[in-house]
């Protein structure tokens, strides 16, 4: 059977034009997908999680809950985290789980672009859905950002390569630049690239700006780049009728984190008083905006939320994953389509090995190896339906293409299943 | 669901039934108002003394979609100052000019509103929009589909396909399960895409070579000939600027010639009026353009229009109207959000303090008073705050206190600056609104212009949607506004579809409502020549694919669908 216009379930790029073959219940091509998204459909099926396991031992779905529903019940701060790789009726019933146990929700951004959001608090941004910037953008940034290798087809579907209403010629009709540490497999590709030294972001993107003012600059140099690049930079964002500034977390996670986003905003809004100039930040996992749009309608805020005193509060810092975690303040966790086990610093990882931690996933990894409580749940994107955001907020719904193994549903419907039994044990 | 209800003794403002204040029971079966029901297996819920009006009808308002969640995303600072308990029937979140979803519907149905129309759906984020309408309690409520500057809406509008293009609002209606055709700045949005404005109703939309007068006519003739349920629901060019009155008035006239749908008189709706109201030359001699407005309101009949009344507090200003919000950033120094939407519209976000120091937020202040005031006939011209951007919806009870008091007005004006004050009018108008006009203003004539027919009203086989304030009409004073205020920021009941939702001002049982759109035929010929065009343009100029576009239908788990065109 074929499937065509299948969005992918893999990074915030969520191409919406994969063609799917299945044959026997299993998914034998993935036409037009990158290699990452095509082994994401193809090995869906592979090293799964069998049954669910309460203690390492396989267990009932029915037992498995009702454990998780015990554990829940009897913390006294459980946090609730992930929620980037899964879609968003079940990102709805996590932050429902979160209040009704008083708990912490958090979601992935809070490792990636959380610094994003809290520059976006204090300044604002100038964003666009990706289709501004294949019909008009006549220069491209890459700040940071490697998408040849992390977000693989959007310099041909978005960014780079392709033809638009005002830009005909496609590639040819745009200047890529990069401004990274290293000579990335995106800035050999580039019209131009500016090898900055390592954290020096904030100032160049200050000094950028400074001169898009009009401000003199003496200096001779700064973050290593010579003055000569910095104002041939400059005069390529002010020549350009519509510029893009594309960000990863070279930006985010280096020194300097939210105020790099902050300097990098305030250069775009800048820039907006002489020509037309947008920014987006790459986001990685497929829903992770998705969890901060669904979590802020619900609750206000994007991520970080404590419900412990029965309404939301919002304090990156303090109800944060890897701070709730490294304080040793939550005594239970929630997890759910993430891996904070293998990717938390330490401190954050040895306490999350010492709580009982409930996790759903597909398949076993080092978190689920710590886990008391394992579900395995449907992949969403090819074994459950749901709605997704992508990297500029457009939301596209993605599809059930085959049948889970017998016994498995999806994220949302386990997560229902505990969020009633905890009701019933209330009562 | 079955329940009996008769709602007894109350004094009842049904204006579309002619009712102005009569004590007269309202009974209720299955959802709907009855004529008769069975009075030993009713439930009586004792009205006495208290006014009984149809449930409030919100026609402009933001509460759904990436535009105010850009807003609830970029405040904290609003939601500290109003948290919100989660309680046993109801979630928690957060409130005041960004309220969260589940809030938004809580508040609305405490106030008596049991219908709001979201005023503004970029059509490529409508599953957005619907997916926070699911999550919007209690209320029904509807989308308006952004298609001012909208590429196909240019184009046809330059070919002069007046088919084509009635054929485009039919299918992005369907395609995003919109109600109404929404417009902001026409062509000033497409010029921002280039970080550029549109100047006058003869002013360049850059790529196209056409006017802002060619999209606004077409899309009136448009939306006349295929009988949609509501005219253009039109954000005028030039927001914000002083000055400004002409143009709205301009704009007023060029539509005057169209003829309506059969069954109204209308064809344009302006929406909050007042930000486009402004006389004088710039925001230091800015003065009143209310009278201007209100005359040529009170000499036609095709136009109405909403308040977007100002409020005196903290809140974020959210539009479709990019190179204005940009303004407003300029101005301001405060952050800015600007959000471009592919091929379709924009959006800016501002946060913005309204002041009683400040000269020029005084003189719009009156403004909205003036219109409501000068405007004689209530059912040309309605409440709005234009939430959150005048002010947030909770204000909604002192605004009704302003129209129906003059000594409330006369309160707030001993705050301002006497020498702003002679810039408008305000202080010469004595007219005071009755309980009757507030009906008008809030529920009938809402419904009316937004061509809900089972809305805004208690005649036998309306929507048991209904508001019982505790507020003796008959006694009540104007002088006594503060009660007024009291008892229309928390209904003594709100009945939903015949469910008793909110008593005493709390809310008591969260239902869902259902959310409209409007389903129009054109002839199967043009539609089938706007799919060629859809197929090849989506394909080049899109970053969806057209299948991946349309809204599903389960993205509306409950829809109430208005036939449109054909026979209709």
């Amino acid at each position: 059977m074929q499937h065509t216009d299948i969005v992918c379930p893999f990074c915030g790029c969520l191409c919406d034009d994969i063609e799917i073959t299945i044959k026997d219940g299993h998914i034998e091509e993935a036409k037009n997908a990158c290699t990452i998204s095509r082994s994401k459909f193809l090995n869906h099926h592979k090293n799964r999680i069998e049954a669910p396991l309460v203690k390492g031992k396989k267990e009932t779905l029915e037992n498995s809950v009702k454990r998780a529903v015990e554990i829940l019940s009897r913390a006294r701060r459980p946090l609730i985290y992930g929620l980037s790789s899964t879609e968003c009726k079940a990102i709805a019933k996590a932050v429902e789980i979160a209040e009704y146990t008083g708990g912490v929700l958090d979601n992935t951004s809070s490792v990636c672009h959380g610094p994003t959001i809290l520059a976006l608090q204090q300044v604002g941004e100038s964003k666009s859905t990706l289709g501004e910037v294949k019909n008009r953008a006549d220069l491209v940034i890459f700040w940071g950002s490697n998408p040849s290798e992390a977000h693989l087809r959007h310099i041909v579907r978005y960014s780079v390569t392709p033809k638009g209403l005002y830009v005909p010629e496609g590639k040819k009709g745009r200047k890529i630049v990069v401004v990274d540490v290293r000579e990335t497999r995106t800035a050999r590709m580039a019209d131009k690239f500016i090898k900055i030294d390592h954290n020096s972001d904030f100032e160049l993107l200050l000094t950028l700006r400074a001169i898009v003012r009009g401000e003199n600059i003496t200096a001779e140099k700064v973050a290593g780049v010579p003055m000569s690049d910095i104002v041939e930079l400059v005069d390529m964002m002010k020549a350009a009728n519509f510029g893009a500034l594309f960000f990863g977390l070279g930006l985010t996670q280096s020194d300097g984190r939210h105020m790099n986003i902050d300097a990098a905003i305030g250069l775009v809004s800048e820039l907006n008083r002489k020509t037309k100039f947008i920014l987006t930040p790459m986001r990685g996992h497929y829903n992770v905006a998705g969890a901060n749009t669904v979590t802020t309608w619900q609750t206000g805020y994007p991520y970080a939320v404590d419900f412990s005193l029965g309404y939301p509060r919002y304090n990156p810092g303090e109800f944060t994953a890897i701070d709730l975690l490294s304080s040793g303040e939550a005594d239970a966790a929630l997890i759910i389509a993430s891996d904070p086990g293998a990717t938390f610093p330490k401190d954050a990882a040895e306490h999350l090995a010492k709580i009982p931690i409930i996790t759903l996933d597909q398949k076993t990894t080092p978190t689920t190896m710590l886990s008391e409580v394992v579900i395995p749940v449907a992949t969403a994107g090819v074994e459950a339906e749901g709605t997704a955001y992508r990297m500029d907020g457009v939301p596209l719904k993605l599809s059930k293409l085959i049948d889970p193994s017998d016994g498995v549903i999806s994220d949302r419907e386990v997560l229902d299943m505990i969020l009633s039994r905890l009701r019933e044990v209330k009562q | 669901m079955t329940q009996l209800l008769i709602i007894k003794g109350g004094i009842v403002y049904d204006p579309l039934n002619k009712i102005e204040g009569e004590k007269k029971d309202i009974l209720v079966a299955d959802g709907k108002i009855v004529e008769d029901v069975n009075e030993r297996n009713a439930k009586v819920i004792d009205a006495t003394g208290k006014t009984v009006m149809p449930g409030g009808v919100d026609l402009h308002s933001h509460i759904a979609g990436s535009k105010i969640n850009i807003g609830r995303l970029l405040r904290p600072e609003d939601h500290r100052k109003d948290a919100v308990l989660r309680g046993k029937k109801t979630r928690g979140g957060v409130g005041y000019s960004c309220p969260s979803t589940f809030v938004t519907g809580y508040r609305y149905a405490q106030m008596g509103y049991t219908s709001v129309m979201e005023a503004a759906m970029p059509p490529i984020g409508a599953r957005h929009v619907h997916e926070e309408l699911i999550d919007t309690p209690i209320i029904d409520k509807a989308a308006f589909t952004l298609f001012g500057n909208n590429y196909f809406t240019l184009k046809y509008v330059k070919e002069g396909d007046i088919e084509k293009l009635k054929a485009f609002i039919a299918w992005l209606l369907r395609a995003t399960r919109g109600y109404a055709v929404k417009i902001v700045n026409a062509g000033g949005v497409e010029n921002w895409k280039w970080g550029r404005n549109v100047h006058g109703l003869d002013g360049t939309v850059e790529d196209y070579d056409i006017t802002p007068r060619q999209i606004i006519t077409s899309l009136a003739q448009a939306n006349e000939e295929l009988g949609l349920p509501h005219t253009i629901h039109l954000h005028c060019n030039n927001l914000g600027m002083p000055g400004n009155y002409n143009i709205t008035q301009q704009t007023m006239d060029i539509v005057k010639d169209i003829k309506p749908k059969k069954s109204r008189t209308a064809t344009i709706h302006v929406v909050h009026c007042q930000f486009n109201a402004l006389a004088g030359d710039n925001w230091m001699n800015v003065k009143s353009g209310a009278p201007y407005i209100a005359k040529y309101v009170n000499e036609h009949n095709h136009v109405t229009l909403d308040l977007g009344q100002v409020i005196f507090t903290d809140t974020t200003t959210m539009t479709g109207d990019g190179p204005w919000q940009f303004a407003l950033w300029n101005m301001t120094g405060n952050k800015w959000v600007n959000s471009d939407v592919e091929n379709e519209a924009g959006a800016g976000v501002v946060p913005y303090t309204f002041k009683k120091n400040n000269s020029a937020n005084s003189v719009q202040w009156s403004i909205g008073l003036e219109l409501a005031l000068s405007v004689k006939d209530p059912w040309k011209i309605y409440m709005t705050t234009d939430h959150p951007n005048g002010g947030p919806f909770i204000y909604y009870p002192q605004v009704m206190a302003w129209l129906m008091s003059r000594q409330a007005r006369t309160d707030t004006m001993r705050e301002l600056n006497k020498a702003c004050l002679k810039r408008t009018h305000l202080a010469d108008l004595y007219r005071e609104y009755s309980f009757n006009d507030i009906a008008i203003s809030t529920r009938a004539g809402t419904a009316k212009a937004l061509g809900l027919t089972d809305k805004g009203h208690l005649g036998v086989g309306a929507d048991a949607d209904i508001a019982v304030y505790d507020i003796d009409s008959i006694s009540w004073r104007p002088s006594h506004y503060d009660k007024l205020i009291k008892a229309f920021g928390k209904a003594a009941y709100t009945i939903k579809n015949g469910e008793i939702v909110v008593k005493d001002g709390e809310v008591v049982a969260t239902v869902m409502g259902a959310t409209h759109w409007v389903d129009a035929k054109v002839s199967s010929e043009v539609d089938a020549e706007l799919r060629k065009d859809l197929e090849r343009d989506f394909k080049e100029y899109y970053t969806v694919s057209l299948r991946n576009y349309s809204v599903e239908d389960e993205y509306l788990p409950i829809q109430k669908i208005h036939k449109a065109g054909g026979d209709q």
